[in-house]
């Protein structure tokens, strides 16, 4: 009677999952799992791999790294909205060279593939970050934050204007080792996603990570002020997946070839997907880290098994399925077999 | 190393103002030492209040029937802490522990004072256990707005060679606050460490308590968290390193318990414009 009050909860690997290839392709990277860490949820990976082992998902996203030491925001830095969260955290972190030498030395003896994000004030900064990881290893992919203001340009947020946004693209990729895949991350912020995404891909993206978070504020009703030291933050959490997921499905639509990792909001199996029915050849989790540390391994399973529930027998098959004709839609059930042969 | 267990709700009970939870926790109460701390997953999983709640590890129990089991300390000021008191036996929490950097202990058997500020006084009972079992002399002071948001002054007499107890309104003890019966009691006992947990004005005023007195002081602080792991960068504070360089730091990982002479208490919510990394002409871009 007194064990049956102790419930570990199911242990990973513990129930059989249902086969069904999870292998991702990132514009010539495999990954052996489609769900990623997003950036600046997962810190160097270091503080997760005590609830599940990193190397099992397919890969650490990295937080942003600058050129130089930053010592972030005043605090109050985060604020609990419903279904999603609040942070103007302001790129607190260890400067590139430090990072190099101790966050990406260990992510690599530790066996981790790791995506590195990279953010800047200038596109100078970019490009000087791009040539710094050309010379080491252990770098899967580059993912570029452009959602920083543009201190050449009166703090326009570099990715919220195509030219901006392209013309970091083409220093990083001008800095690159020319088979790094390098990730532009799109923020949710513009008019038309679709054509900044076209603009950072003819600038040499290999891909787009969509999407970023959502400017927003709240008021604190005791001090009738903001309740952000940096009064606007990034809003983030299942709040904004239906956003994320029109996101990547405009950019699916246009571009059918395009490597897209899709995060926003991303907690179940089910909503990872939605992105991946959306067009994500992967996803990352963010948020949901911070109610579930352990989420980023859940999720890759509950993925499997949504996958295999719905007779597809590997991740690449369900890539865009949303976007399928609908005369197939009739029959779906019928036809899954052929569809996924 | 902390570990995610479910856990059951064992017993919840009002004390004062407060109401003490107590959760089954295997595999969390066995590595559980003074001053680490849990987080809990709220309003299950489907919940809309995404970030899980922090609190300070009053009591553990490591073995008996249920296993590992532990007490928290729940004052309610919102939605998350009112959904944690209204749960009922049985009710399943997700628990994330034991966390952070806890207290220090002498090597020596040195007089301790401890203080705690309302339910801050809630990791203070196994720490009091703790330097008892060193063989150190322990006094303690707790202090609150009313007697109501006192916490746990019966028991901690029990501990403690002597119990202060402070005020604001009168209603039990000395009017006044802590800090204004910490120097002389400080004086009296020659006490060589202090510990305090509670709000942090009054970590700051202990600290400088300690510090005029060459004592030592170990401040467990109180920062608004997210994920409590040490991934998400928001309860961070400025402290001051060995080598005299000021960074801002986790209370979650790097704390939350810290020496008080290493935080800058004045301009915690700050950026220290000398810290590592801090904005230059205007503020960060």
């Amino acid at each position: 009677m007194t064990r049956a009050l102790i419930s570990q909860g199911p242990m990973p690997g513990d129930s059989a999952v249902p086969f069904v290839d999870m292998t991702a392709d990132l514009a010539g990277v495999e990954l052996p799992s489609p769900v990623l860490t997003a950036s600046g949820c997962a810190a160097a990976g270091r503080e997760l791999d005590q609830f599940f082992d990193i190397t099992s998902i397919g890969a650490i996203v990295t937080k942003s790294v600058m050129l130089q030491p930053r010592s972030g925001r005043p605090t109050p830095r985060m604020a609990e909205t419903p279904s999603g969260m609040l942070n103007s955290i302001g790129l607190q972190g260890p400067g590139i060279d430090r990072f190099i030498d101790h966050d990406l030395a260990w992510l690599a003896d530790r066996g981790a593939r790791t995506v590195v994000s990279i953010a800047g004030g200038t596109v100078d900064e970019y490009a000087k970050l791009a040539a710094r990881l050309r010379i080491v290893r252990g770098v899967s992919a580059i993912e570029v934050n452009i959602s920083c203001p543009n201190v050449e340009d009166r703090g326009q947020v570099f990715a919220c204007d195509p030219n901006s946004a392209a013309s970091v693209i083409q220093a990083v990729k001008r800095h690159s080792d020319p088979r790094m895949p390098i990730f532009a991350k799109l923020s949710p912020d513009v008019t038309d996603i679709v054509s900044i995404a076209a603009s950072v891909v003819r600038a040499g993206a290999t891909g787009v990570s969509v999407i970023n978070t959502l400017l927003g504020m709240v008021i604190n009703a005791d001090t009738m002020r903001p309740h952000l030291a940096g009064v606007t933050g990034g809003l983030s959490g299942p709040a904004i997946r239906p956003v994320a997921v029109r996101c990547v499905w405009q950019i699916r639509q246009a571009f059918p070839d395009l490597p897209i990792i899709g995060m926003g909001g991303i907690r179940t199996g089910l909503d990872a997907l939605e992105f991946v029915l959306a067009g994500a050849n992967a996803v990352s989790v963010g948020t949901v880290v911070f109610h579930d540390p352990s989420a980023p391994l859940r999720i890759h399973e509950e993925l499997q098994r949504a996958l295999a529930e719905r007779g597809f027998g590997s991740l690449a098959d369900a890539v865009g399925y949303a976007h399928r004709p609908p005369d197939v839609t009739a029959e779906v059930d019928d036809d899954l077999d052929f569809i996924t042969e | 190393m902390p570990v995610q267990v479910k856990g059951q709700v064992l017993d919840i009970r009002r004390a004062g103002a407060y109401q003490v939870l107590s959760l089954t926790a295997p595999g969390i109460s066995e590595l559980t030492r003074p001053g680490h701390f849990v987080t809990l997953g709220i309003g299950g999983e489907e919940s809309s209040m995404l970030l899980r709640r922090a609190f300070a590890i009053h009591q553990v129990q490591s073995r008996g029937v249920y296993g590992g089991t532990l007490d928290v300390v729940i004052g309610v000021h919102g939605k998350g802490t009112r959904w944690l008191v209204d749960r009922r036996r049985h009710d399943p929490i997700d628990i994330v522990g034991p966390l952070g950097r806890p207290f220090v202990l002498p090597k020596e058997r040195v007089a301790c004072v401890l203080v705690g500020g309302g339910y801050g006084s809630a990791p203070l009972f196994m720490l009091a256990e703790q330097l008892r079992e060193r063989g150190c002399r322990v006094d303690v002071v707790l202090g609150a707005s009313t007697e109501e948001k006192l916490f746990g002054a019966l028991e901690l007499k029990r501990l403690a060679s002597t119990l202060t107890i402070t005020t604001d309104d009168g209603s039990l003890g000395e009017r006044g606050r802590v800090t204004d019966v910490l120097p002389e009691l400080m004086d009296r006992v020659d006490g060589a460490v202090v510990y305090a947990c509670g709000p942090m004005p009054m970590l700051q005023r202990v600290a400088e308590v300690a510090q005029e007195r060459q004592a030592y002081s170990q401040c467990a602080v109180e920062e608004a968290m997210a994920c409590g792991i040490g991934v998400c960068m928001t309860c961070v504070l400025p402290i001051v390193g060995e080598d005299g360089v000021t960074r801002m730091l986790r209370s979650c990982a790097e704390g939350p318990v810290f020496r008080g002479d290493r935080v800058r208490w004045a301009e915690v919510g700050t950026i220290p414009p000398d810290t590592l990394g801090a904005p230059t002409e205007g503020g960060h871009r």
